[in-house]
């Protein structure tokens, strides 16, 4: 099953792009990191996915083959808009009533229970609550309806610390309890590192990774090597290159048969690292692989910049 | 720690039932208190108001009706008494303030506000679907303005109603037009049928527009355009004025125009003024015969003919419905788009 399914899918804005021949599948059953720099399409990519906008082209689907913004859809997907929008003269208790009155079923007595044992007052007003409580009490009222899938677009870009490592502990325990699938968006991905175990990286409007993190860090290797030997590697499995003067390290997608070649290094990469590498190559980005596949399919891959 | 309860598997498909109605009914309620108590506590007071001033009104004018001898200086103490009587609300222009009230403050910011809080990417997400939300929201509210001001147009109708009779011209009390602007709107009817058209008008701007202030600006503009359209130019029009020769058409009819002509040919007023510094004496009233009368029948037996164009007072209630029902149909339309704005996806 996937929850969140795209074919070409293209969304314009006047003459803007926002995204552009999307095709994505992300599988059920993950915590997915959605990730891209700023104006990548990733606020976009969950609008569509969530029935707020509407494609310019192609097609965008929710929990295998919903049409977004259907009763059966809205039903089963859960969204936290970025700066969470709650009504700020309403209460906690207020917003709670409010969304068990719009929704099919919601837990009111976990939601509660939850909002008590993180101290956000029941009958402040929402505009009056921190930034944290707010937050918090956004994902509460998500959380409470039972979504099969929950989308957060940026919910921690206005936390702090703290906040954030709470924040972050709601949704593992929901995950962990009920099996849901969960996107989260955000610009810094060191706040998905530690959660998420797939990984979305959009930019400029088309997506360049999609595949679970563990496949993805056990088909990368940093390799370190003299300069003078670059070309011993092929240059379409070289995602991103730092060349020195004699040392040079690459960032190499590597197959279950790979050998590291003589004179060379292979070392593990991390998630941020090989982001940032796919992201410094994202105007080379031509064609995508084939994503989403749980065949071990390749990530799409820059050329070696000469 | 607080967990999430285990969920039987509900086997979810395309043809969901769809949430109740009666759900929206408390988050209207819940969501748009402030303003529809704040109307309503406005409404409240102006109905005491108007409540008194009107059984004042009421027993002045009973009062001065009741007097005998008309004309003595005790009746005409009364009759002044009357005329007197009535205040800022004796025009009904300050009661115009209701449809406009409702219009901008519950109509203009109800998906406005929505909008410019970002409030409705919570709200179009929840199950109970977007259009079904909007159309909930917009009958709603529509149903509830609309009964508070057909309400409150009993009671203007109830105040106003010593103006409308036809001894006022004959006693020297002030008489008003039933089709005066400003009153003709305040009927239960129309007013009921104004209000809701405020509110429509307030509900599209505000979707349209997606900020509450110039929302509420552009609804206040719209409205007030299409009230000085329609009483100034359009009311009249509504059924092909009566066009008389007749000389004893007064208030409440609503009198369009008077012309005069002598041998087929239009004649000035300054003119007839001229003609009848020669009538003299024959022109004080007598009898009791207004001085207005006098003056015709001397012009009309100096061979002049005025023509009366106006609207008769049997045509009151056919008015009041074609003016409500164009304001209905006109309201209907205007909502309707409002929720298929809603209905179709921002972009």
């Amino acid at each position: 099953m996937n929850v969140i399914e795209t074919i070409d899918l293209e969304k314009r804005y006047g003459d803007t792009w926002a995204l552009r021949e999307c095709t994505l599948s992300i599988p059920s059953g993950h915590v997915v990191a959605l990730v891209g720099p700023n104006g990548a399409g990733k606020t976009t990519l969950l609008n569509l996915a969530v029935g707020l906008a509407a494609p310019s082209a192609g097609q965008v689907t929710v929990l295998s083959g919903l049409s977004p913004g259907s009763p059966a859809a809205l039903d089963g997907v859960a969204f936290v808009a970025q700066d969470v929008p709650l009504y700020k003269n309403l209460s906690a208790l207020d917003m709670l009533h409010l969304t068990r009155n719009l929704n099919r079923r919601v837990d009111t007595v976990y939601a509660e229970a939850r909002l008590v044992e993180l101290g956000v007052p029941l009958k402040r007003k929402a505009g009056r609550l921190s930034g944290g409580q707010q937050a918090q009490l956004a994902l509460t009222l998500a959380l409470a309806r039972h979504p099969r899938l929950l989308l957060l677009d940026e919910p921690m870009a206005m936390l702090d610390p703290v906040a954030r490592h709470d924040f972050m502990a709601t949704v593992m325990t929901a995950v962990a309890d009920e099996g849901m699938s969960v996107v989260l968006s955000s610009h810094v991905l060191a706040e998905l590192e530690r959660v998420a175990d797939y990984l979305v990286l959009i930019s400029r409007g088309c997506v360049q990774v999609a595949q679970d993190v563990d496949e993805l860090l056990a088909n990368h290797r940093v390799m370190s090597g003299p300069s003078t030997h670059v070309d011993l590697f092929d240059d379409t499995s070289v995602v991103h290159g730092r060349r020195g003067e004699t040392q040079s390290h690459l960032l190499v997608r590597t197959g279950a048969t790979f050998q590291a070649p003589p004179g060379w290094v292979a070392h593990p990469v991390g998630l941020e690292e090989l982001v940032l590498a796919y992201m410094r190559e994202s105007g080379q980005t031509a064609q995508l692989a084939p994503v989403g596949k749980r065949d071990g399919a390749t990530p799409e891959v820059a050329k070696w910049p000469r | 720690m607080a967990t999430l309860t285990v969920v039987n598997e509900v086997q979810e498909n395309e043809s969901l039932h769809p949430l109740p109605w009666r759900r929206m009914v408390w988050v209207t309620w819940r969501q748009h208190r402030a303003a529809l108590v704040g109307v309503a506590a406005f409404l409240g007071v102006l109905a005491i108001y108007v409540w008194l001033a009107g059984l004042h009104l009421h027993q002045v004018y009973g009062a001065a009706i009741a007097c005998h001898p008309v004309g003595s200086a005790a009746c005409r103490g009364l009759v002044n008494s009357f005329n007197g009587t009535g205040g800022f609300i004796s025009n009904g222009l300050a009661l115009q303030v209701v449809p406009v009230l409702v219009g901008a403050f519950v109509g203009a910011p109800m998906l406005a506000r929505e909008m410019e809080n970002g409030t409705f990417r919570y709200a179009w997400t929840q199950g109970f679907g977007r259009w079904r939300w909007a159309f909930a929201k917009v009958v709603g509210l529509a149903g509830v303005v609309t009964a508070a001001s057909a309400a409150i147009g009993v009671l203007f109708t109830w105040y106003y109603q010593p103006y409308y009779a036809a001894v006022n011209d004959r006693m020297s009390l002030t008489d008003l037009s039933l089709f005066a602007p400003g009153l003709f709107d305040l009927r239960e009817v129309t007013l009921a049928a104004w209000t809701l058209v405020a509110f429509a008008i307030g509900a599209l701007a505000g979707m349209l527009i997606r900020r509450v202030v110039p929302a509420i600006i552009a609804t206040l503009a719209a409205y007030a355009g299409l009230a000085f359209a329609a009483g100034g130019y359009l009311r009249e029009h509504y059924v092909a004025p009566i066009v008389t020769t007749r000389l004893d058409v007064f208030a409440p009819a609503w009198i369009l125009s008077r012309e005069w002509t002598k041998a087929g040919r239009s004649v000035s007023q300054s003119f007839l003024s001229q003609v009848l510094q020669g009538g003299g004496a024959n022109l004080a009233g007598k009898g009791g015969v207004p001085q207005a009368i006098a003056s015709w029948r001397y012009l009309v037996q100096h061979g002049y003919t005025q023509w009366t164009t106006y609207q008769p007072t049997n045509r009151f209630w056919p008015f009041q419905v074609i003016e409500g029902s164009w304001l209905l149909v006109l309201s209907v339309l205007l909502m309707t788009v409002t929720v298929w704005l809603v209905r179709r996806r921002l972009d």
